[in-house]
């Protein structure tokens, strides 16, 4: 049953990404697709610390927004390439993301939500205050991708390349889940003390989980930055942070379909209800509220309970 | 005699200046049911929490297969071997009951992070093989059909089985089992000391902390009396049953010295 879910995981997603390109009329729903694809990329993998090992973290904008700057001062600063700069830029989110972690990992519950949301607000401080390095609050420029003398422009191209990320991203996820690491995650959010007698090294799988969440975030920055080619620190500031927890919530923990949902209801939503004027934040807010309350669960393992219980895992 | 597969010496520890259990030894062999009984707060779960490295000793010592594992963090003392189950249950209620089982077999599993992520056919091979292993042990405790339900869907017997079969996963040589009968009808305990006597009879040392005085005394091969964190006897079911210190502890001195007017 559980290879069901994750075929069909992979399946709606692929179909998605293959049928949008013929049904949305215009490049600019193009770019909000690709808007999409980017901020789910990160949500999925906050999905995999927050839905499946139950642990929080509110200062997740952080970990995007290094990886966004990475390929904004690579380039700038150090003259690296472009590609290279989003690579240093996982690699300089994932140390973070080990050496903060060790210790805050000890932390539960609200402990352990003050603590990341700290994190993040460290890191969009520097972004936001180290002017001369970063641009300050203006933002900055973000040179283009050139790969192999081609320049990599166009609302079509970005769009193929987030989702063949997003999909990528998707597939190590499911993969990850269905493994004996996926099995500790899962069990360390039920019962600590019971995943540790089993022979869990659960402040280890905690730590790896975050790392790689870390990475997941600090990719999806690196596709926004290149993709957008201008980014501020709004990118890493606490909002965004919560946007990114709200999507993972209202798709529904735990599952990776609902981090993409999710991810797509919080990115579509302000375009669309821009029509709504200066109530839009409002109306935002209260759909938000009516999910909670007639989708507990979140929107995909919701929507899943409702169907016949064989067709779903 | 064989050499024991779990001993602890002299163990004591205090909580906030209760000195909840004072100088406890015990020692229990491959095959052997060994119980601890005691009235409630008599220091039975400290002393497996001990045991088990939830808690630190302040002194004693706690012997795996005879080596020192005092304070080893416990899922270092998994891997050498010891496994249990709570008395409060802790079940992962959000996964399915072969789940839970298959969570068991995690020190059994190759865990490296890169063919996981890349689903290699040798993880694939691997999660087919504790699927396989995880459905016996759901057979052995005789959960078979339930497998695919969520765990939280579960009667109260069904989970204590559960956590059985679940610590059974890890084939440990020794087994804590905390009140395994608790809050279980007659039949089920009639199951579980089925259980335990098969599980014994493999090789494993199983430590059963129980209050069903009935199954202890049917099953165990040596049984270890405390009350208020001392030992107060040691023996066979039979020397134990006939020990006026225990009947006195249990039932009071007044039944006690009834117990022995009445011959």
């Amino acid at each position: 049953m559980r290879l069901s879910a994750r075929h069909a995981t992979l399946l709606v997603l692929l179909a998605a990404f293959a049928a949008l390109p013929f049904l949305l009329p215009s490049s600019f729903h193009l770019r909000v697709a690709t808007l999409v694809w980017i901020q789910a990329l990160a949500a999925v993998g906050l999905n995999l610390l927050m839905g499946l090992a139950g642990q929080v973290s509110l200062g997740h904008a952080g970990f995007f927004g290094i990886g966004a700057y990475a390929v904004a001062l690579g380039p700038r600063h150090l003259g690296l390439d472009p590609l290279l700069s989003a690579l240093v830029g996982l690699v300089v989110s994932g140390l973070l993301a080990l050496v903060v972690g060790r210790p805050i990992l000890r932390l539960r519950g609200h402990y352990l939500a003050v603590a990341t949301l700290g994190l993040g607000i460290l890191v969009w401080l520097v972004l936001n205050s180290e002017v001369a390095l970063t641009g300050g609050p203006d933002g900055i420029q973000v040179p283009r991708l050139v790969l192999f003398g081609w320049r990599v422009a166009g609302a079509e191209t970005w769009y193929w390349i987030s989702g063949a990320f997003l999909l990528f991203g998707v597939w190590l996820a499911l993969n990850l889940e269905d493994s004996p690491l996926g099995r500790a995650l899962r069990a360390l959010h039920d019962s600590e003390v019971a995943a540790r007698v089993a022979g869990i090294d659960v402040a280890r799988a905690k730590l790896l989980v975050f790392v790689i969440a870390a990475i997941y975030a600090a990719a999806a920055g690196s596709l926004l930055a290149l993709f957008n080619r201008f980014i501020t620190p709004q990118v890493a500031d606490f909002l965004h942070s919560i946007e990114l927890v709200t999507m993972v919530v209202i798709g529904g923990m735990g599952s990776t379909l609902g981090a993409i949902v999710g991810a797509a209801i919080l990115t579509v939503l302000p375009q669309a209800l821009t029509v709504f004027h200066d109530y839009e934040h409002a109306m935002l807010g209260l759909m938000i509220i009516l999910f909670m309350i007639f989708l507990r669960q979140g929107i995909v393992p919701g929507l899943a309970s409702l169907l016949p219980r064989r067709a779903v895992a | 005699m064989s050499a024991p597969l779990i001993e602890a010496r002299g163990v004591g520890i205090s909580f906030g200046g209760v000195r909840a259990l004072d100088d406890v030894s015990f020692a229990a062999r491959s095959g052997e049911v060994f119980s601890i009984i005691g009235p409630n707060g008599a220091g039975k779960t400290t002393l497996f929490n001990i045991v088990s490295g939830l808690y630190r000793p302040d002194c004693g010592k706690v012997l795996l297969a005879g080596e020192d594992v005092t304070a080893l963090p416990p899922h270092l003392l998994a891997a050498r071997g010891l496994s249990r189950t709570f008395q409060n249950l802790q079940i992962f209620f959000r996964m399915t009951a072969l789940e839970n089982v298959m969570v068991g077999r995690h020190l059994h599993e190759e865990r490296s992070l890169l063919p996981t992520l890349f689903r290699l056919p040798s993880v694939l091979r691997q999660n087919r093989a504790t699927r396989e292993r995880a459905r016996e042990l759901l057979a052995f405790v005789g959960l078979e059909r339930r497998a695919e339900d969520p765990a939280g869907a579960l009667p109260y017997g069904a989970l204590k089985r559960l956590e059985i079969a679940r610590a059974l996963a890890a084939e440990p040589s020794v087994l804590l089992l905390d009140e395994p009968a608790a809050g279980c009808n007659a039949v089920e305990t009639e199951e579980i000391d089925r259980l335990i006597v098969t599980i014994a009879e493999r090789g494993t040392a199983v430590v059963l902390v129980e209050h069903d005085m009935k199954l202890v005394m049917r099953i165990s091969t040596r049984i270890l009396v405390l009350n208020h964190g001392r030992m107060l006897a040691e023996g066979s079911p039979a020397e134990v049953r006939a020990n006026a210190e225990v009947i006195a502890a249990y039932l009071g001195r007044h039944a006690a010295e009834a117990a022995h007017a009445a011959g």
